[in-house]
């Protein structure tokens, strides 16, 4: 499975855009993230320019990864759910199916348990996409003819181009 | 694995500064920082001990530009060298797209590259994937260093697949950027191929 590339179309990506932003309405959140388990940002929802989200998606990543790797070594599978309580803002971290993360952030304006109750609903719908993307991931491969990719003609000056040479 | 995402016609990968304890992974990538255009950079993260150990990880967001019409984005990781992180090392192995081995010419540390080396083999192992495939490049850093191992020598101890070797010195520069380049060409050929 490593070896599988995620590759998102506009429309999954719409939907995936559609759902993390009722979340932070539901949830009376001030930002959600959707972020891969590499540590790459999938999307985001609500006031989004107040955060580094390059940063926190890695940090996140690590972080989860770090729990996974703690989880292991005590017997379990994984922990699906981090929380992190802060003076104003909470962190709230989950898993959602293989590859994504779930990253809420909010204030006094909502409660853990809204927030838990939000993200339960959306993760289940989110968990739906991820399994299409992967789905037909799978089936590329196994078929061995995958979409046309636009990369299939990169050239050594392409390259060249993005060092500025 | 590289995330492509056609909505936002952007590409992200993931490359991995690998190495022994102090062989320079961290100056390789605070030097791409240093003189990386502002606008294409993104904050430089380091989870370093007090004595700027590195505990977890350095992470780099670079811009490089686009290709294909698509906006081309690195994401620049290092690991923890010395020997007792080895778990925390195996997590960042996880979804790269390629690796820099970052070996020390001091002659005192040969042993600690080839141990580092078959320690990259086994964790790469166990996140599915293969040292003898994936996008893979060979710096040889701090040639400036008086007990520095001849070429030819560490080419013999420490290139096993033909891969681009590059020499450098971090700490001023040399070497950093054609490091990066070697490996960027690797990963994008890689897209190409599929």
């Amino acid at each position: 499975m490593a070896k599988l590339d995620l590759i998102m179309f506009e429309e999954e990506y719409k939907l995936l855009h559609e759902i993390i932003g009722r979340l932070q309405k539901d949830a009376s959140a001030k930002v959600v993230f959707l972020v891969d388990k590499n540590g790459q940002q999938i999307a985001a929802a609500g006031d989004v320019k107040s955060i580094d989200a390059t940063s926190l998606a890695s940090l996140t990543a690590g972080n989860v990864a770090a729990t996974d790797g703690l989880a292991k070594l005590i017997g379990e599978k994984e922990f699906s759910l981090l929380f992190h309580e802060g003076e104003r803002d909470n962190l709230h971290i989950s898993i959602v199916g293989k590859r994504g993360i779930l990253v809420v952030i909010f204030d006094q304006n909502s409660s853990l348990a809204l927030v838990r109750l939000r993200v339960k609903k959306a993760s289940k719908e989110l968990q739906e996409i991820f399994d299409q993307v992967e789905q037909r991931a799978q089936k590329e491969s196994d078929s061995g003819n995958r979409f046309e990719s636009p990369f299939s003609e990169i050239t050594d000056e392409d390259i060249d181009r993005l060092f500025g040479d | 694995m590289t995330f492509i995402n056609y909505a936002s016609r952007e590409i992200n990968c993931k490359i991995v500064y690998y190495g022994p304890g102090l062989c320079g992974k961290t100056t390789n990538i605070q030097w791409i920082y240093e003189q990386a255009n502002p606008d294409k950079k993104g904050k430089l993260v380091s989870l370093a001990t007090e004595t700027d150990r590195t505990l977890f990880f350095d992470f780099l967001p670079l811009d490089m530009g686009t290709v294909k019409g698509f906006k081309v984005r690195f994401h620049l990781y290092t690991v923890p060298g010395q020997v007792f992180y080895d778990a925390s090392r195996k997590l960042i192995l996880r979804g790269c797209d390629g690796i820099i081995f970052v070996a020390d010419s001091q002659k005192a540390r040969m042993e600690a590259n080839i141990e580092s080396i078959a320690n990259l083999a086994t964790n790469l192992k166990e996140n599915g994937f293969d040292v003898r495939n994936i996008p893979y490049v060979l710096q040889l850093n701090k040639r400036d260093m008086p007990s520095a191992v001849p070429v030819a020598e560490m080419e013999r101890l420490l290139r096993f697949r033909n891969e681009p070797m590059i020499e450098a010195v971090a700490s001023q520069g040399t070497g950093v950027i054609e490091t990066l380049k070697a490996a960027a060409r690797q990963i994008l050929m890689e897209l190409q191929k599929n």
